[in-house]
């Protein structure tokens, strides 16, 4: 009894002491415990909001260093879903995306500038129709720790903003719509 | 002029389904490739595939009473063509329907891929009958080349019909006219 608490004990110490050590986990898409939701303005009146269904990516993230973290994710551009399949497929065409060109979209961070307050700013390369341009996540960790089913998770939040311009996405859709916004909730579960 | 088509010359019925169609078919094609290209701002980015979709149903109606009706009556002949006009009519007219149905029914399956249904000028709705991840997009490339087929055999019929109409009328009688 006495050998088996302490057995409990020990594990307990590992899992305290690892988070100051980074750790790599993988962004829980089995579980969909993360998503990527875009929204854009409709003519200035209301948001039309959407999201990429497939994706995937991995981080390294250490809470004593989060200047140290690491995310890359890679997203299948044609699982864009706005909940209407024929603005699905318009939006999948040549006119947008172009799926069938550029069937991903990835983004690759480059330097993460941590507060110490749980925020900070990602910038990373974004590839979306084959143009690569810096963006930048404003990211906030929200949690982490060991989950009730044996692993260990870690997630954040984020927002970024890019022109459709910037990415060779010329379609004339209204001078409020130049710019979409990206609403990004990741969890990890550590590898 | 008789309702029913005979061994001579089609009927009424089947020659106001044939030009009606014809003139649906070709406005729809018109239509189509006008409406894709809309600026967002456009007045008719809206109305213009709402039509599309309400006259493409209409003529799905048709082309359902069409094939019914080409079943239940006897077909004109063709004796004035040579074999191999012959062959090259009948391939013509028959690969219309398949390719007719094709062109329809996958247009139909762009708009309800995700369930919704289609309103007919605000007169029915036509539900969808599947919806499936995707299917908005291999009904995309089935309607818009089977639009091309069905344009390119209306281009050879229209073509073989009006050399029978003024270049070499056998027995001045016309079947469709």
């Amino acid at each position: 009894m006495m050998a088996r608490m302490f057995g409990f004990g020990m594990v307990a110490v590992v899992a305290l002491a690892q988070p100051t050590v980074a750790a790599d986990y993988e962004i829980d898409i089995k579980g969909a415990h993360a998503s990527i939701n875009f929204r854009i303005p409709h003519l200035g009146f209301s948001w039309l909001v959407g999201r990429f269904d497939t994706f995937s990516g991995t981080f390294s993230y250490d809470e004593a260093n989060p200047a140290a973290a690491k995310i890359a994710v890679e997203i299948d551009t044609a699982s864009i879903n706005s909940n209407h399949a024929e603005r699905d497929k318009h939006l999948r065409g040549a006119d947008f995306l172009d799926v069938t060109t550029f069937p991903k979209a990835t983004f690759v961070s480059r330097s993460v500038t941590a507060d110490g307050a749980g925020k900070a700013k990602i910038v990373g390369d974004f590839t979306l129709r084959g143009v690569t341009k810096p963006v930048t996540i404003d990211a906030v960790v929200v949690g982490g720790g060991a989950d009730p089913w044996g692993g260990y998770r870690q997630g954040f939040a984020g927002k970024a903003k890019l022109a459709l311009a910037d990415f060779g996405i010329l379609k004339e859709l209204g001078p409020a719509s130049k710019e979409v916004e990206l609403d990004l909730h990741v969890e990890g579960v550590r590898k | 002029m008789m309702i029913k088509d005979s061994r001579d010359q089609y009927g009424a019925v089947s020659r106001v389904l044939h030009w009606s169609m014809a003139l649906a078919l070709s406005l729809l094609f018109a239509l189509g490739w006008w409406m894709v290209g809309l600026d967002y701002y456009s007045p008719y980015y809206k109305s213009a595939p709402d039509l599309h979709r309400s006259v493409g149903l209409l003529v799905l109606l048709a082309l359902g009473v069409r094939i019914a009706w080409r079943l239940i009556n006897v077909k004109p002949n063709d004796d004035d063509l040579s074999p191999v006009e012959r062959t090259a009519s009948r391939a013509v007219h028959l690969g219309f329907y398949p390719l007719l149905i094709a062109l329809m029914v996958s247009g139909y399956f762009i708009s309800t891929a995700d369930g919704r249904a289609i309103d007919v000028f605000g007169w029915f709705n036509v539900p969808a009958v599947v919806a499936a991840p995707g299917l908005e997009d291999a009904a995309g490339l089935v309607h818009e080349w089977s639009a091309y087929v069905v344009m390119a055999l209306a281009v050879v019929h229209s073509a073989a019909a009006l050399k029978h109409r003024y270049w070499n009328v056998t027995n001045g009688r016309h079947r469709m006219w």
